[in-house]
């Protein structure tokens, strides 16, 4: 293993040379740019069309996240998690209220625990559909992005109608939920499912065997797995790369463990196995929902916490398994009503490291479709 | 002077109508093509497209026109001003001109006897990328230029191909000029694209990426690094390149219908029992005007009722003149046809309905380019440039080699056309397999986009 | 480390646990850290939040390091070990290539300014072969320099630019130490306890944003 590391360590830690040769240029991409999907700046230093060389800069979306979590309490704080990765907010709460209980050293109820499965399995669907629209839209389809948005749509109207909010949720709250289940939660749920999985089919037909999708994404930004795991890449890029490693199995959490779902492992590592694991991942998240909605326990949805969250004095670390990765929650606590110290630890700034080694080697034209790849927010990125 | 001039209008009156007709109506049209292709777009992804402007959108075009015109002219400060302003004049004159060539139905065409017909309107439609590249260069913006060098150099590639794509149509119809192509496939009693498949298929493929459209649209994607030639140009500049770019798209259909498709014939022109087929023109536009008559009432705001039923009138009115040209085409003999209006109606016969044939085909033709768009992603550059090089352009030339060997069965052997079609089809369809296999192979060899330096790490983890 | 749960523990001493609301039943372990706490009369006696640490795992790493490992607890359950942060790179190494933890989840450091030494490196380990998870602390004075960990996972790269630029905190044998978030000229380090939440560096703020900033 150390040999491995060896030869990584030399490969990625190559800096762009600072003195351009003859044939070099170096070409700024963003940080407005239709495709980084968010404000990212990349510099690439280029040889003709071939990419020999990028630095990302990053921090157009800093807002400090961690030093407000040091001055508001526990509460609080929970809104602005929901800002980070704001594309799948749910997840982020879901961690959030799950490392905050682990501080508190509570557990919310069964009931709470099932129906937070079901609306974080119902954000990951959506979180990979928007993925899936912007990807292809970038790589040059134009119709899978309408189609998603189709079906996220769908979803979105159940958070709305459930915690009142479509993007920014805060769904759950420090102990349970807030809210019951409304009354048609789960024929809603039951019915996006059913009609699910032919829209899945829908876009598989568009893209899977597809010779251009095909040319365009095979062999495209390479990442094996002992790289991947240096580099400390998570979620989907860890799994098309070949490692069968996700924390919904691992470490079990929320109410994973009850039910049966398969992980999604590709075998090159390249961005057409990252859009298979995705895929498949959306497949896997719907039979997980209809799994989980068959039998909702009864039972109160909040745990025994006091008004004012006052934990231990001591520190915490939880992670789960978010759609981009591990997202993962560091609390220390002195015992007082607000955090102390809370460090998140973002996927996407995480994943984002391994653009450089991805991009090494390609033509100008696929760094969109490598950035694309990695499904980055920069909400996270920066927090 | 003068004399000289009302002569030669006098000669050629019809041919300048239909010149000025082209000018002027060809940009409206071109607009109209947009919107057919925003709502077929729209169509196709689940939505409705443009709704707002003028009922179901059908003034947006005027108001993009509008939009377009009343920008503000920029010009970028290092760029030269003169060829700035002349290269998106250059494209639509080429396009345009270019046009000029087409016969649009048997009376419509402005170059009417050009012995070399289609050979001019595919040379003069060659200039376009003059346009291009010179608009690229001007814009003093080197983002432009690598767009512009870009799209040029697809152009020209794909041109060899469309090039001998439209060989084995000329050998097939033996000669070039287009009233005579239209009637060697009615003396043939077929179209080509049935003896030619493989040609018209080619050629179809081309001319996609002679116009530049999806999925060989890399030169003007908007998520791409390289902004493309059109960056700096803003209004009505803009706008004269967008709509060269949709007249060469009339251009290319126009040609492959005229080649492959039977140009201004109706669908089984000999076969006389299918002489109903001709009703067909009166019969749909009959069938939309009763169809806006239905849904005048059920629009929302006033003016919208009455553009619908302004809409119905208007197909009503042109249903009823196909219907009496076509009624004056089949009374053959009848007391009163020795008059002259009923003479003009039944001259008129030809003209209209191989117009409204040949339009129908070309507007296929474009369905086609548009739903392709909307379905498949982009190539990139040197995957294009691959697909021109090592499978399309060797497939042409032996299509080219297929047919002209077609021809010598048919006419030295005396086979079966239909049989010598067939096999010489399958012979230039197994190459195009044996091309596409060769190139897979000699892409992979070459590692497709990577100078790889990795390495093979065993990986415990797998699985 | 014994002194990190005592120090925050001294202003708040009054009601620690005593607000807990944990429904947990209160079992008879020996916390290290209630050695401080006065009993509160009228609540439970407080759930074991922090043990000290005595597993295969730990006893491995005290037999490797010796006294490098200044502290091996238990908090909540999830298993941290205290070291000395000379010694850091050396226990990183060891962690990779012989415990297996081939995955640094996290890198990052917490301000205790009233402590003598003043930062706590955090690195959280996990080994996916293993599926365990460890945290490693160091203490690190306000003016020493660590070593950079990204020698033995890459990934410390970005995560070292983030604790230099939000702390402070200089990494020796860091490929390219500069800031991440903020600009490259910002002067300050936000997440120190002694920089205020409303703080900014206005003259980086007038000069490049052109704007009198409000705060």
């Amino acid at each position: 293993m150390s040999v491995l590391a060896n030869t990584v360590h030399d490969r990625t830690l190559q800096r762009p040379d600072t003195i351009l040769g003859a044939d070099e240029l170096v070409i700024n991409m963003g940080p407005q740019h239709p495709s980084t999907h968010g404000v990212l700046r990349v510099k690439l230093k280029l040889d003709g069309e071939r990419v020999i060389g990028s630095e990302c800069v990053i921090g157009y979306l800093h807002r400090g996240v961690e030093k407000i979590a040091e001055n508001r309490s526990y509460q609080q704080f929970a809104p602005y998690v929901d800002r980070m990765d704001y594309v799948s907010a749910v997840s982020n709460g879901l961690g959030y209220c799950e490392a905050v209980e682990k501080l508190l050293m509570v557990e919310a109820p069964l009931r709470a625990r099932v129906i937070r499965t079901i609306l974080t399995e119902l954000q990951r669907i959506a979180s990979h559909l928007l993925w899936l629209g912007t990807h292809a839209l970038d790589i040059g389809a134009l119709t899978p992005l309408f189609y998603c948005m189709r079906e996220r749509e769908e979803i979105l109207k159940i958070f709305e109608k459930y915690c009142g909010a479509r993007l920014t949720t805060h769904a759950f709250r420090i102990g349970g939920l807030q809210y019951e289940a409304y009354d048609t939660l789960e024929k809603d749920v039951e019915r996006f499912c059913n009609s699910f999985e032919a829209r899945i089919q829908e876009y598989s037909d568009l893209l899977t065997s597809n010779s251009i999708w095909i040319g365009r994404t095979r062999n495209v930004g390479l990442l094996d797995a002992a790289d991947c795991i240096a580099l400390g890449a998570s979620g989907p890029v860890l799994r098309a790369s070949g490692v069968k490693w996700d924390l919904r199995k691992a470490t079990p959490y929320a109410a994973y463990d009850q039910y049966k779902f398969e992980i999604p492992v590709g075998s090159n590592g390249d961005t057409y196995d990252r859009y298979m694991v995705r895929l498949e991942e959306m497949r896997q998240s719907r039979l997980i929902c209809l799994q989980a909605i068959e039998n909702i326990p009864v039972g109160p949805i909040m745990a025994r916490v006091g008004k004012v969250l006052k934990p231990p004095p001591g520190e915490v670390y939880h992670a789960i398994e978010a759609p981009k990765g591990i997202l993962g929650y560091y609390i220390v606590s002195d015992g007082g009503t607000q955090p102390y110290r809370v460090r998140i630890r973002p996927p996407s700034f995480i994943n984002l490291q391994a653009l450089d080694k991805m991009i090494r080697g390609h033509l100008v034209t696929d760094v969109v479709a490598i950035i694309g790849t990695l499904d980055i927010v920069l909400g996270e990125v920066d927090r | 002077m003068l004399q000289g001039v009302l002569a030669f209008v006098q000669t050629w009156w019809v041919e300048l109508l239909c010149a000025v007709l082209i000018v002027l109506v060809v940009p409206l049209i071109a607009g109209y093509i947009v919107l057919v292709e925003r709502k077929v777009m729209a169509d196709m992804q689940a939505r409705l497209g443009p709704m707002r402007v003028g009922p179901h959108g059908l003034l947006q075009p005027i108001a993009d026109a509008v939009k377009l015109l009343i920008k503000e002219d920029l010009i970028p400060d290092d760029a030269d001003k003169f060829i700035f302003w002349f290269a998106p004049v250059l494209s639509m004159t080429a396009a345009l001109t270019s046009m000029g060539g087409i016969a649009f139905g048997p009376w419509f065409q402005v170059g009417r006897d050009i012995n070399i017909g289609l050979l001019f309107v595919v040379g003069v439609s060659a200039l376009g990328p003059f346009g291009i590249v010179l608009g690229g260069w001007a814009s003093n913006n080197h983002y432009s230029i690598i767009g512009a060098i870009r799209s040029t150099a697809q152009l020209i590639s794909y041109e060899t191909t469309a090039g001998f794509a439209l060989v084995s149509g000329f050998l097939l119809a033996g000669t070039l000029k287009v009233s005579d192509i239209v009637k060697a496939q009615y003396t043939d009693h077929v179209w080509y694209v049935f003896l030619a498949p493989v040609g018209f298929f080619t050629y179809l493929i081309a001319s996609i990426a002679e116009t530049n459209r999806a999925p060989f649209d890399l030169p003007e994607a908007e998520s791409e690094l390289v902004a493309g030639y059109m960056t700096e140009y803003s209004g009505f500049r803009w706008s004269l390149y967008f709509l060269a770019e949709y007249a060469n798209m009339i251009v290319v259909g126009a040609v492959g219908a005229t080649l492959f498709l039977g140009g201004w014939l109706r669908p089984f022109p000999n076969v006389a029992w299918l002489g109903w087929v001709d009703g067909l023109p009166t019969l749909l536009l009959a069938v939309t005007g009763v169809y806006c008559v239905m849904r005048a009432g059920k629009q929302p705001v006033h003016v919208q009722v009455m553009f619908m039923w302004a809409v119905a009138l208007v197909c009503f009115l042109v249903a009823l003149i196909f219907g009496v040209v076509e009624f004056a085409h089949l009374t053959s003999s009848a007391a009163f046809l020795s008059q002259h209006p009923v003479q003009l109606l039944r001259s008129m016969y030809d003209g209209l309905y191989g117009a409204f044939w040949f339009l129908l085909k070309v507007s296929a033709y474009i369905y086609i380019f548009m739903w392709l768009r909307f379905t498949l992603p982009r190539f990139r550059f040197d995957q294009l440039m691959r697909l021109g090089w090592h499978i399309l352009i060797p497939l042409a030339l032996v299509n080219v080699i297929a047919v002209g060997i077609m021809l010598a069965l048919m006419s030295s052997l005396g086979w079966n056309r239909w049989l010598a079609a067939l096999l010489t089809t399958l012979g230039t369809l197994v190459v195009g397999m044996l091309l596409i296999r060769w190139n897979d192979k000699h892409a992979a060899a070459a590692s497709g986009s990577i100078a790889t330096d990795n390495t093979q790490v065993e990986d415990s983890y797998a699985g | 480390m014994a002194d990190e749960s005592k120090a925050p523990q001294s202003p708040e001493s009054s009601k620690p646990a005593a607000s807990g609301p944990s429904p947990a039943p209160p079992a008879a372990g020996a916390p290290a850290s209630p050695a401080a706490k006065p009993v509160a009369p009228a609540a439970a006696p407080p759930p074991p939040v922090q043990v000290a640490l005595d597993s295969e795992l730990s006893r491995r790493y005290r037999e490797r390091f010796g006294a490098a490992i200044l502290d091996a607890i238990e908090d909540r359950k999830q298993p941290i070990l205290v070291v000395d942060v000379t010694q850091l790179l050396e226990i990183a190494r060891y962690s990779r290539d012989t415990e297996q933890f081939d995955l640094l989840e996290d890198f990052t450091a917490v301000d205790w300014p009233r402590r003598e030494k003043r930062f706590d490196l955090v690195a959280q380990l996990y080994s996916i072969p293993l599926n365990t998870r460890l945290r490693l602390k160091a203490a690190l004075g306000a003016h020493e320099e660590a070593d950079s960990l990204s020698s033995v996972w890459p990934t410390a790269d970005w995560l070292e630019r983030e604790i230099f630029d939000m702390f402070g905190i200089v990494f020796r044998g860091h490929p390219g130490l500069k800031r991440i978030l903020l600009p490259d000229e910002w002067q300050g380090h936000p997440l120190r306890k002694d920089y205020d939440i409303l703080q900014q560096d206005t003259a980086w703020v007038r000069e490049n944003l052109g704007i009198e900033s409000g705060q």
